[in-house]
């Protein structure tokens, strides 16, 4: 795979990654770096690691890789928790959110950096005074949730953002406020890395690394990736086995 | 405000003062407690401290040896806009303290009950909350209980309540008690509910050390179109134990039900029981449950630590929304 940057431009490297549960190896030789205030999306059909791939670099309990080395900022913190992780900047939003019984938004967005919930909620698009007061909690519609989800993250000033599936069970006009809010991160200087199944929104990206079955399989620009995937990954044949023949 | 002592005894204002105090640690407003423009009443042991009556609201009390039988009526039609105040409690570090109640809501009357029972110094007290409530035609009843009990544990509270919803009337019922030490709790909670009413009943205990809490909320849906909920919302830790009883019958056509538990356990000494029991009794029925019981939800845990809180913080978190 290409090796793109110099290393003061890198944020966070990923070398010779290996995850096994149990016997199955889940990844295998992964090797990604994403470059500061650089979108990444991460493509892939469903099964071949792409969540296995954010919960390790969010040092989720459980997703210590065997093999390889997590470097953020050039220092090793393949060992490290999710909460020191997310002290250095690092964060991730979940395909389905959580659910806070009981919580307001306003509370959930105040968890982070000392700023007003009610800027994060206008960044993704959403009117504060509707929605300060309400519970984060199955009350929201998916859309409303993955905003609000946005919007935390947006709260912690982070400089690393993992969004896996943001696009994933919403109504269009939440995707393009989505994408929005993914550009939004760029500007204020974050990274982001974008793991999805759609060719669509993997587009928003700089740059799109294909993941097959453990592995990164392509890393290029977002017109060579995103056709090599609608071409041979859209209706995939070969679940679990890359076609070394289409590969090369 | 009256008493039953006339309003001048020097003990019984002492006494106000101090389950006032105790009103306020417990969520209260203690300045409504004197204040005419509100339904009140104050309870210590055997002895009612004060009682207001507003227009269409009417609150008789007696005392008995070990406690107080309370009447409380509301008029036909009457809207009562304000909260009525109840405040019971007990000052002494033990005894026993027995409430009878009765709630009786005319038709097409509204009111809102938010009631405190404060135990600030209790290390062996029984306390007894014996209700009868009827929410006639057309009404709308709330009833909203939080309790605040010492930290020394060695309180035994049963508070029962059996109901009967009359046709199109509304009984919402909450159960609070999430400060304190719990001691011994156990609720036991049964309802009748008529055509077209509905009652949604909500229990939220945080159990800590050897805290034992039992909980039976049972509604029986009677009539069609009747509808209702059994909701709780436990946290144990350390030591206690929880055991939960959600049961609802749907015995008339177009009826709706669903219960709803979910407790939390952290800690190796804990234990939780839930058992949700449903049935029907007419094709046309319909009742649902969810159980959710143990750890703290993975995914709510690892979101909050992802946004920088120890694990420990996400917990206490995750909690205080969950009991609020």
């Amino acid at each position: 795979m290409k090796n793109r940057k110099s290393n003061d431009k890198v944020l966070i490297k990923l070398e010779d990654i290996g995850y096994s549960a149990g016997e199955k190896e889940i990844l295998s030789g992964v090797n990604l770096d994403i470059g500061r205030g650089e979108i990444v999306s991460v493509i892939g059909v469903n099964g071949t690691g792409k969540t296995t791939l954010a919960a390790i670099l969010m040092g989720l309990n459980g997703y210590t890789p065997g093999k390889g080395k997590v470097l953020f900022d050039g220092k090793d913190i393949t060992n490290l928790s999710t909460t020191e992780r997310a002290k250095l900047g690092i964060t991730l939003a979940w395909q389905i959110p959580a659910s806070f019984e009981g919580v307001t938004v306003r509370e959930y967005l105040s968890i982070g950096k000392n700023a007003s919930p009610e800027k994060y909620l206008k960044m993704v698009g959403l009117n504060p005074a509707l929605y300060l007061d309400r519970t984060v909690d199955d009350n929201l519609s998916g859309g409303e949730r993955k905003r609000i989800e946005l919007a935390s993250v947006l709260s912690v000033e982070p400089k690393l953002v993992i969004l896996d599936e943001p696009d994933s069970g919403i109504d269009m006009a939440s995707i393009n406020a989505i994408k929005r809010v993914i550009r939004d991160f760029k500007k204020i200087g974050a990274s982001v890395i974008l793991i999805t199944h759609s060719e669509t929104m993997a587009r928003v990206g700089d740059r799109v690394a294909l993941l097959c079955n453990g592995r990164i399989v392509k890393d290029g620009s977002v017109g060579e990736v995103t056709d090599f995937f609608r071409r041979h990954c859209e209706e995939c044949d070969h679940i679990g086995k890359p076609d070394e023949g289409i590969l090369k | 405000m009256k008493t039953d002592s006339g309003g001048e005894n020097t003990e019984y204002k002492n006494e106000f003062k101090a389950i006032a105090e105790a009103y306020k640690k417990a969520g209260g407003d203690e300045k409504v407690l004197l204040d005419t423009g509100y339904g009140t009443l104050v309870i210590n042991e055997n002895k009612v401290l004060g009682k207001n009556e507003i227009d269409g609201l009417r609150i008789d009390s007696k005392s008995t040896e070990n406690g107080v039988n309370v009447k409380v009526s509301v008029d036909d039609g009457t809207k009562i806009e304000k909260p009525v105040h109840l405040c019971f409690g007990m000052l002494p570090k033990e005894g026993k303290q027995v409430i009878n109640s009765e709630f009786f809501i005319g038709k097409n009357a509204k009111v809102n009950f938010l009631a405190h029972c404060s135990f600030p110094n209790a290390e062996h007290i029984e306390h007894v909350m014996d209700s009868k409530v009827h929410v006639g035609e057309n009404a709308e009843m709330s009833y909203k209980e939080t309790h605040y009990h010492s930290e020394n544990g060695g309180i035994h509270v049963h508070p029962t309540l059996r109901g009967k919803i009359e046709r199109g009337g509304r009984l919402l019922e909450e159960f609070r008690l999430t400060k304190g030490s719990v001691g011994m709790l156990n609720i036991d909670y049964e309802i009748e509910l008529d055509e077209k009413s509905s009652c949604d009943l909500l229990t939220k205990i945080y159990g800590k050390r050897d805290d034992n809490i039992e909980v039976r909320e049972s509604l029986h849906l009677n009539g069609p179109y009747a509808a209702g909920t059994a909701k709780s919302r436990i946290v144990l830790v350390d030591n206690a134990f929880g055991n939960v009883l959600g049961e609802i019958t749907g015995n008339a056509p177009h009826t709706r039900g669903h219960v709803d538990c979910h407790e939390i356990v952290q800690g190796e000494g804990a234990k939780a029981i839930s058992t949700p029991k449903i049935s029907v009794e007419h094709p046309l029925a319909r009742v649902t449950h969810e159980a959710a019981i143990g750890r703290i939800n993975k995914k709510e845990l690892e979101t909050l630590m992802a946004r920088g809180l120890t694990e420990e913080k996400a917990i206490d978190f995750i909690v205080k929304g969950l009991l609020r």
